[in-house]
């Protein structure tokens, strides 16, 4: 036999709650818990104020530079959903906010970071999250070393790390698939697809029908899920998660959604995309779709949904004043952390603020003449 | 106390730090049950296990961007890239990243790893793996870079480099890797970070090097005339670098000379000599001279010894700095 079959392998797609509020009761029930899912929506919520709200930030000149993530909560949450805070890691790009929030980022970090202060990026002790990563695709492989130091020790802890669909192109993605797999490191990439590299869209950015099925070229599984669908998104992510922490190693997820917003604020996708693509996907909001199976179930009405606006307004409010009351770092701060102990060229230009030899020793000022004098 | 080879020495120092510190771990290409291909990490992963002692795929930012996740964990990863040559795909994780975890999260996570990495030419080697980087990773915030010429200095750098709570670029010159051996204590010991060694004390003219060209240095010296007098320094730390030791030399001697492997422009030479100026502008009795790799591409190894700065090339330019 010449010829045979060496390896085959398929790809799932995954949804629980589609666009219209239809759910599958045999993939979803009892999947999460009435309350929880109140909870989740709430945050849901929440989150597209506070990123709306910055948006207003950046535009009314009180913020720099910010990515909106709407359209993409429900990824982030339910991806959030399925670890636990404080003992799994977050490993993000920025497009998850909520997800950080989730487990334990104080909302107005956020803010501070894209206001340009870097005690945005100060992750409080215990919360188990890396900064924003604004390079394309080179935290994952923080993501796989720290999976695998979890695995090493022996901590049971599990690792989602957070990209999108540009990410995949980058060598660095490569690497971190193949080191987590060949390691078995516990590690779920969470890739949001959400059609859109700034300018480029998904069918440039690679030749894939999918970009689940990357995962099978590592030896690990993949699978792509509705990312605008809390359910779906949970399932697949809890059950990477089990996995990876019964010794099961890492799992790819693509979660098919939509950058709702521009690339940033500094971005028009006017320029690239059609407002009838934008349209087709504003109406399959996660935001909308939750509401409806909340209304469908009894578990909202109209009056929630006004007490809740309310709330998250009041909440994001408080959360501008909070970054907005605090002051700007001293100067020193751009010295004081680039080592633990500053080499002492540092602490001299720091004390100067000088980089002039001159300058930083004045006793020079006139060295010539003291000299000729002597 | 032992007589080891620079390979030996430093293969000492590994295995002494791994046994105090179970954080610790080696990963690199080709390092568990081959050693290494300089035979650097010989036995240590029999010794210590295939968990500490850990054969990665074959991808440079992968090992470095792993590493850095593995450090931000709480582990201090010692990662081999193979070649100098071979930086270049790590450089991103290096750079952009284990270089600036401390101030982008003001001390939240930090970033405690030691990149070893064979420097340099001067063993007929294929292409690309006979550079000297030094002044690029010198150059970025973040990073501490060092360069032991001799086995007694690498193992008290080595175990300061992965002592220290920071990035640590430790270059190994692979010239001198089984070139001689010296006496080496067995107890543990370190070497501060920053502090240029005074290899032999002169008067009149100051020499200042690292890594290999220390023993091209010591060959020129051996040639001059008995009448002049020459301090010859051995820079050992690239950044933080030994300013003080230099200008005071210089101040006495009111001559220098700077040689490295690397070439010329906006090698680290001219750095030195920058510092030199500022601080000794009066002291000088002739312009600094760097001896130095020449602005080209690193031959192929038959014109090797042509373009690196050879004890011909030193000896000339102290002695035309001498009669300046």
């Amino acid at each position: 036999m010449p010829r045979r079959t060496v390896y085959e392998a398929k790809v799932e797609f995954v949804q629980i709650l589609d666009e219209d509020g239809g759910f599958d009761e045999k993939l979803g029930k009892d999947l999460i818990s009435d309350e929880q899912v109140v909870a989740l929506y709430e945050h849901m919520v929440t989150c597209r104020e506070l990123d709306e709200i910055a948006f207003k930030l950046q535009r009314s000149g009180r913020m720099g530079t910010f990515p909106q993530n709407k359209g993409q909560e429900a990824a982030a949450i339910g991806t959030a959903h399925a670890l636990i805070k404080g003992t799994d890691w977050l490993v993000p790009c920025y497009r998850e906010n909520a997800a950080l929030f989730m487990h334990g980022l104080p909302m107005h970090y956020i803010l501070l970071h894209w206001m340009g202060d870097e005690r945005g990026n100060e992750i409080p002790p215990g919360v188990n999250i890396t900064p924003l990563c604004i390079p394309i695709g080179t935290h994952m492989l923080h993501a796989a070393g720290i999976a695998y130091a979890s695995k090493l020790r022996n901590e049971g802890r599990v690792v989602a790390t957070f990209f999108g669909d540009g990410a995949t192109s980058e060598g660095d993605f490569h690497e971190a698939m193949n080191f987590a797999s060949v390691f078995q490191a516990p590690i779920v990439f969470l890739c949001q697809n959400n059609q859109w590299a700034i300018s480029v869209p998904r069918e440039s950015q690679t030749a894939s029908e999918t970009f689940a099925q990357k995962a099978i070229a590592y030896g690990m599984p993949g699978t792509q899920v509705d990312g605008n669908d809390l359910f779906g998104v949970y399932k697949v992510v809890k059950e990477a998660v089990d996995r990876a922490r019964d010794g099961g190693g890492p799992s790819l997820i693509e979660a098919v959604t939509y950058r709702l917003g521009d690339h940033t604020t500094a971005d028009d996708a006017r320029r690239y995309r059609d407002q009838a693509e934008l349209d087709a996907w504003l109406a399959k909001d996660p935001l909308i779709r939750l509401r409806k199976y909340l209304e469908t179930n009894d578990l909202w009405d109209d009056q929630m949904q006004t007490e809740l606006d309310e709330k998250a307004k009041v909440i994001v409010r408080e959360v501008v004043k909070t970054a907005e009351g605090i002051e700007s770092p001293a100067t020193e701060d751009l010295f004081n952390y680039t080592f633990a102990n500053l080499p002492d060229g540092i602490i001299t230009q720091r004390d100067t603020l000088r980089t002039a030899s001159i300058g930083q020793n004045p006793a020079q000022i006139g060295l010539r003449t003291q000299r000729q004098n002597a | 106390m032992a007589n080891l080879t620079l390979v030996q020495s430093i293969n000492l120092a590994l295995a002494q730090e791994m046994e105090a510190d179970d954080s610790i771990v080696l990963l690199g290409e080709d390092i568990g049950i081959n050693g290494g291909v300089f035979r650097v990490t010989d036995g240590l992963q029999k010794r210590f296990g295939n968990d500490r002692v850990i054969d990665t795929p074959l991808a440079e930012s992968g090992i470095m961007g792993f590493s850095v996740g593995l450090a931000m964990a709480g582990m201090k990863p010692i990662p081999e890239i193979q070649f100098e040559g071979f930086l270049g795909p790590a450089y991103d994780q290096l750079v952009n990243h284990a270089a600036r975890f401390r101030t982008r999260t003001r001390g939240a996570l930090t970033v405690p790893l030691t990149v070893r990495v064979p420097v340099g030419g001067g063993i007929h080697a294929p292409e690309l793996h006979s550079d000297s980087p030094e002044a690029i990773y010198a150059h970025h915030p973040g990073l501490k870079v060092v360069m032991p010429a001799t086995p007694y200095d690498a193992k008290g750098l080595l175990i300061s480099a992965i002592r220290d709570p920071d990035p640590v670029v430790f270059f190994e010159p692979k010239r001198v890797y089984r070139s001689f051996r010296e006496e080496v204590p067995e107890d543990e010991y370190t070497i501060e970070i920053g502090k240029a060694k005074v290899v032999s004390e002169g008067t009149d003219l100051t020499v200042v090097t690292w890594g290999a060209s220390l023993f091209q240095c010591l060959e020129a010296l051996d040639e001059l005339p008995e009448d002049i007098s020459v301090e010859l320094i051995d820079l050992r730390s690239i950044y933080p670098f030994d300013a003080e030791a230099i200008i005071e030399s210089v101040r006495k001697t009111g001559r220098c000379v700077v040689v490295h492997e690397a070439p010329l422009t906006a090698g680290f030479g001219a750095e030195i000599s920058s510092q030199i100026q500022e601080h000794c502008f009066l002291y000088l009795e002739a312009p600094v001279q760097r001896v130095a790799g020449f602005d080209t591409v690193m031959p192929y190894y038959k014109l090797e010894l042509d373009y690196l700065p050879e004890a011909p090339r030193i000896k000339s330019a102290i002695e035309e700095c001498m009669a300046y």
